[in-house]
């Protein structure tokens, strides 16, 4: 049922060996799917490069998901193309699903099978060369500290536990693309810092590209790239540096002595409207740090601290969307959520 | 989590050795894939010993129970020297392996709703390799489950031929490949665990009684005869029972009465078709099967 317009079906030829980075692991291209009526994901574009850790962020219902699924040959797309290290997604999947791990936001274990049998199960489907499964499944193990319990079966793992067997799961065929799904969706901060510390030290490792979706927006400070999705679409995609620094203001608090007078005094001197917010006179102001030499020089009020803020991806996907991302979670995303949730239950 | 390990330093040295190229498909893969499938099958199976022994308890039922409490009404129609058992054991042993061939499907059913038939789906590999491995998988624990109940052949009086034993066991293992395909089928389309099993419920019992197993196929009114010649039980059970009444010493009009064959409009299905039939429609449910995985949402 896909729809290939010609303009958008460009795929990136010899990955493999090239060096030159250049060359997008991932290419989409006016991606759109639609389930009945619903549009899930409504045309979108990005380029991911050769060991970038590129992450979609957005509440959930966004349409992260129903992406992941079409660049891993799970789902077709209504039009558009994406290609993964190379291959179309919809006419090569084979040569995609060879290219590719993945972490699903919910567990895809056989709980009923141990670890190791686990990684043999995902070994002998991939075809890994026999000679490499053993030292190999030994290899993906140890990365995830899982190697001591390989004889146990994955039902008496912690959640934690699990979802790092799926991550030496998803690598033990040596992807070039390893596609992670909300990976720490459901975790305890604890551990959900843990498997970002094997995600980075992932990166260091292994020649990879590592595709990621999240609505925890500390956790997309990790990657190099962000897009940020709201509603199917990209509204904005760039590093988390240059996302925040677009806002283009830091937020200033400041504990005075008479917080009404430097209200005023604010306003009057500088021409800013301050509020106080968590007990402080709070105001947002291009370059902080530079305003505050002025605020202590031209200042009437005593002043006794000074706090300044970078603004937050938060504050980025507040500006791109209007809305909080906890906000656009509890709000109309509902339908879509359950919808979402009914699609993935199916295959 | 502070049980967190740290990474062993001989993972370092083994990333330089270890290099992992996933070949470019090819059919030993597909073989590969086909064994995984299956093997997984029995692994579960082995660890799943409850399953094994509540399987057992249903034939067992109807063998003994029924098949002794029966036997006082049913004696007169039965040849001097031969019970009422050993005329039901041929089709209470194909019961043996009908709810574990079926049932075995659920697995599939279960594993799209626990997610782990998305780690296969996602797999560089033919959904063929993937159906057929679960279809073998269900048809080897289904014929080993009739196995077990084979050894208690003697209690029904049957004698422990070795060529009858040969000829029962491939029939199960026909038997038991054909219905996990139907239950595999099933499970491509239905997606939610209670409605398979309460579909597949309700179809095990019409087709073991429309079977045969428990009355001969002689002397049946019109609509019954029809419907048992549409049970595709019926083409394995007669077979067995005329594996088992040939190893048996049974004067020829009994022998016409309680094992007269399948016939079609007095046309005598011979046993070849009979198992024939079996086999096509395990294939075809099969082909029907890998069809419905190849669709992508």
């Amino acid at each position: 049922m896909a729809l290939h317009t010609s303009a958008g079906a460009r795929t990136v030829a010899g990955l493999a060996g090239s060096g030159s980075g250049r060359q997008p692991v991932i290419a989409v291209a006016g991606l759109t799917k639609r389930y009945g009526e619903v549009e899930a994901v409504c045309g979108i574009d990005f380029e991911v490069a050769r060991g970038e850790t590129f992450g979609f962020l957005g509440p959930n219902g966004a349409g992260k998901t129903t992406t992941i699924k079409i660049l891993c040959t799970l789902a077709n797309a209504t039009s558009g193309t994406a290609s993964v290290a190379g291959h179309d997604a919809a006419r090569e999947r084979d040569a995609v699903r060879r290219n590719i791990g993945l972490v699903f936001q919910d567990t895809t274990l056989d709980t009923y099978l141990t670890a190791e049998q686990n990684l043999r199960f995902h070994a002998e489907l991939y075809g890994v060369p026999k000679a490499a499964v053993a030292p190999r499944m030994r290899q993906v193990m140890d990365m995830v500290g899982l190697w001591d319990r390989k004889d146990h079966l994955v039902s008496t793992f912690s959640g934690g536990m699990q979802r790092r067997l799926e991550i030496a799961r998803g690598l033990l065929h040596a992807p070039h693309v390893l596609f992670l799904d909300e990976p720490t969706v459901g975790l305890d901060p604890q551990t959900r810092s843990s498997i970002w510390q094997y995600i980075n030290e992932l990166k260091g490792r292994e020649d990879i590209t590592i595709f990621l979706t999240t609505h925890y927006m500390d956790e997309a400070e990790n990657c190099d790239r962000i897009a940020i999705i709201d509603h199917g679409k990209i509204v904005a995609i760039d590093t988390p540096e240059a996302l925040k620094a677009g806002i283009g203001m830091d937020r200033v608090q400041i504990h005075t002595a008479d917080d009404p007078a430097a209200i005023a005094a604010l306003a009057e001197k500088f021409g800013i409207e301050a509020v106080t917010r968590e007990g402080a006179v709070t105001f947002s102001v291009a370059a902080g740090e530079q305003f505050v030499p002025r605020l202590f020089a031209e200042f009437s009020v005593p002043i006794r601290s000074v706090s300044v803020s970078r603004p937050s991806l938060d504050d980025v996907f507040m500006s791109y969307t209007g809305t909080t991302i906890r906000d656009a979670e509890a709000s109309g995303t509902d339908a879509m959520r359950q919808m979402a949730a009914r699609f993935r239950g199916r295959r | 989590m502070a049980t967190e390990v740290a990474i062993a330093p001989e993972a370092d040295a083994l990333a330089e050795q270890i290099r992992v190229a996933v070949p470019e498909g090819g059919y030993r893969h597909d073989l590969r894939a086909v064994s995984i499938v299956w093997r997984r099958e029995l692994i579960r199976f082995r660890t799943d010993r409850l399953r094994a022994v509540t399987a057992l308890i249903q034939p067992i039922l109807f063998l003994f129970v029924l098949g002794t409490g029966l036997s006082s009404l049913a004696g007169g129609s039965m040849p001097p020297g031969v019970s009422f058992k050993t005329f039901i054991y041929p089709g209470v042993l194909a019961m043996s392996v009908l709810f574990t061939a079926i049932f075995s499907a659920a697995s599939i059913v279960w594993d799209r709703e626990f997610g782990f038939l998305r780690e296969i789906l996602v797999a560089p590999v033919s959904r063929a390799s993937i159906v057929i491995g679960k279809c073998l998988g269900g048809a080897t624990i289904a014929t080993f489950q009739g196995i077990v109940f084979l050894i208690l052949a003697g209690f029904a009086d049957v004698p422990y031929n070795p060529v009858l034993i040969v000829t029962l066991i491939g029939e199960l293992l026909l038997l038991s490949f054909t219905l996990t395909a139907f239950g595999v089928m099933m499970a491509a389309r239905i997606k939610q665990f209670q409605a398979f099993m309460a579909l597949t419920q309700m179809l095990v019992m019409p087709l073991f009684f429309l079977s045969g197993a428990l009355y001969p196929l002689t002397g049946l009114p019109a609509w019954l005869s029809v419907l048992t010649r549409i049970d595709p039980l019926t083409y394995v059970v007669g077979p067995m029972r005329h594996a088992v009444f040939s190893h048996l010493s049974i004067a020829a009009p009994f022998d016409q009465r309680l094992a007269p064959g399948i016939t079609w409009g007095g046309w005598l299905v011979p046993l070849w078709l009979s198992i024939g039939i079996v086999a096509i429609m395990g294939l075809g449910m099969m082909a029907v099967a890998i069809a419905e995985f190849r669709k992508t949402e």
